[in-house]
């Protein structure tokens, strides 16, 4: 299973930077695994935890959180929230046993579309080597997908 | 038999407290039974499962159904209840999101078997466990499979409504029962389908006296290691986490008020899709340092972050359980 695994990761990216940075990747010709799919936010601030338990609980292997350096918020220091965010999300999905190496948070400034294409291509190989996550769906309240989950084992006497 | 309308109240992987909370409603108590005809209540009268099956369908007006799906039969019940009733009310936090007995979503069967079979608290040398069928010389016998990870009612069948709580207040039970009274009598109409009810629609916050000013949490305390509490500040604010900022009102702040931090009990507020992740922003959101280092220190304060955030609603949340407890 593992020789044809594809990773599925979600990256959120910040508007003023990660995302012009994927952007400048694009125009500059710099190639980066299509594993990663890129959500576009105003700002890495404006990720809700609830976002990346939703990416993982929904079949993502990996997600990627990128915003502006320190200090380069273009909402002052929201990317800092992010950052505090991520570590306590971090410790979190540690304990429901996702592997830290599953969620990342990269810096990455709008002139650095190589770094950017860098780093996801080593996040895309750490997730390969993990393995598949795939997260069983059921049905919830707030309507996400439904899958059948396997019968209980019989525990042996 | 009387043409009374029809009232049950089950209970499937819970502790029974909801039923208590029921019957603490006081006097209240007279009006349900002026008004409705008990069917079907394991814990309040004798009652048969086939009782229920020979009922035509959706002939229960109203069903309270609290606890969470643990095992086959706890399912098979709500399904058999969800066709016999008209309105079926996912009650209290273990039908609503699991509660404290989908805190063993963090474990796996094999785990939680070993814990209540094997530990310190049960003498069992034999190791017996229990099995789904076993040979009797006098036949075989049945008892239900359990669940490898335990769902809320919702996520078997259609629920009508969801009452939070661990338990719901008594003077809320009271209110939605005043409330199905007068649709009885044509003076009110029922909230839409999906609601929850005996609640109110902001956080346990805007029910705590305590005062509120910006939040800048240099540590992360528990609260039974502490010496000394200000009794008129905000519990967050002195580096107590809890739980209010993303927690449904309903309670009336009883916790807070009492000098003991909200632990979630009334479950998500409004339009709230993940308790944790709420609970997680906003905590990240109020600690004061913007170096990875120092955050990481300040967080080593919260040293259960899962069991902090999800301690009564990880069946309901988005992840549902733990990898331990379903990854084979």
């Amino acid at each position: 299973m593992a020789e044809n695994f594809e990773p599925v990761i979600i990256g959120f990216t910040c508007n003023w930077c990660s995302y012009r940075a994927a952007d400048l990747a694009g125009t500059a010709r710099v190639k980066y695994p299509a594993n990663i799919r890129l959500i576009r936010m105003m700002c890495s601030g404006r990720l809700d935890p609830a976002f990346v338990l939703k990416a993982f609980a929904n079949g993502a292997d990996g997600v990627m959180i990128s915003g502006c350096h320190p200090g380069e918020c273009h909402y002052l220091e929201q990317n800092y929230k992010a950052l505090r965010r991520y570590l306590l999300l971090r410790r979190t999905l540690t304990q429901m046993g996702i592997e830290p190496g599953r969620l990342k948070l990269v810096w990455a400034s709008a002139a650095e579309g190589v770094r950017l294409a860098e780093e996801i291509t080593k996040m895309v190989e750490e997730v390969r080597a993990l393995g598949p996550l795939h997260w069983p769906m059921l049905k919830a309240k707030n309507g996400h997908p439904v899958e059948v989950e396997a019968e209980a084992e019989e525990v042996k006497a | 038999m009387t043409d009374k309308p029809k009232f049950a109240m089950y209970w499937a992987a819970s502790c029974g407290g909801c039923e208590i909370a029921v019957l603490n409603i006081g006097e209240k108590i007279l009006d349900v039974d002026a008004n409705f005809e008990v069917v079907f209540w394991p814990v309040a009268m004798d009652a048969k499962y086939k009782d229920v099956e020979a009922m035509p369908d959706k002939s229960i007006l109203l069903t309270l159904f609290n606890g969470g799906m643990r095992n086959k039969e706890n399912e098979e019940i709500a399904r058999l209840l969800r066709r016999k009733s008209q309105i079926l009310v996912a009650f209290g936090s273990c039908a609503c999101e699991g509660c404290i007995p989908g805190l063993a979503n963090f474990s796996n069967l094999d785990e939680i078997f070993k814990a209540a079979y094997d530990s310190v608290s049960t003498v069992n040398p034999e190791h017996i466990r229990p099995v789904p069928n076993y040979q009797m010389p006098e036949g075989m016998i049945h008892i239900p499979e359990m669940n490898p990870i335990l769902k809320t009612l919702d996520q078997v069948v259609d629920v009508d409504y969801y009452m939070p709580g661990c338990p719901p207040e008594s003077h809320q039970i009271a209110a939605v029962i005043d409330l199905v009274i007068k649709v009885l009598h044509g003076e009110a109409t029922l909230p839409p389908k999906g609601a929850t009810i005996g609640v109110g629609v902001s956080t346990v916050c805007d029910d705590c006296p305590r005062e509120r000013n910006v939040k800048t949490i240099k540590e992360f305390k528990r609260i039974q290691l502490m010496s000394q509490i200000d009794d008129k500040l905000c519990l967050l604010e002195q580096g107590i986490p809890c739980n209010g900022p993303a927690t449904r009102q309903g309670c009336g702040a009883l916790c807070p008020q009492a000098g003991a931090q909200c632990i979630g009990c009334y479950g998500p507020a409004e339009g709230v899709v993940d308790y944790g992740a709420r609970l997680m922003a906003a905590f990240a959101s109020v600690i004061d340092s913007n170096d990875p280092d120092e955050i990481d220190r300040i967080l080593d304060g919260i040293p259960d972050p899962a069991g902090q955030f999800y301690r009564f609603s990880l069946a309901g949340s988005l992840l549902r359980s733990s990898k331990t407890a379903w990854d084979k």
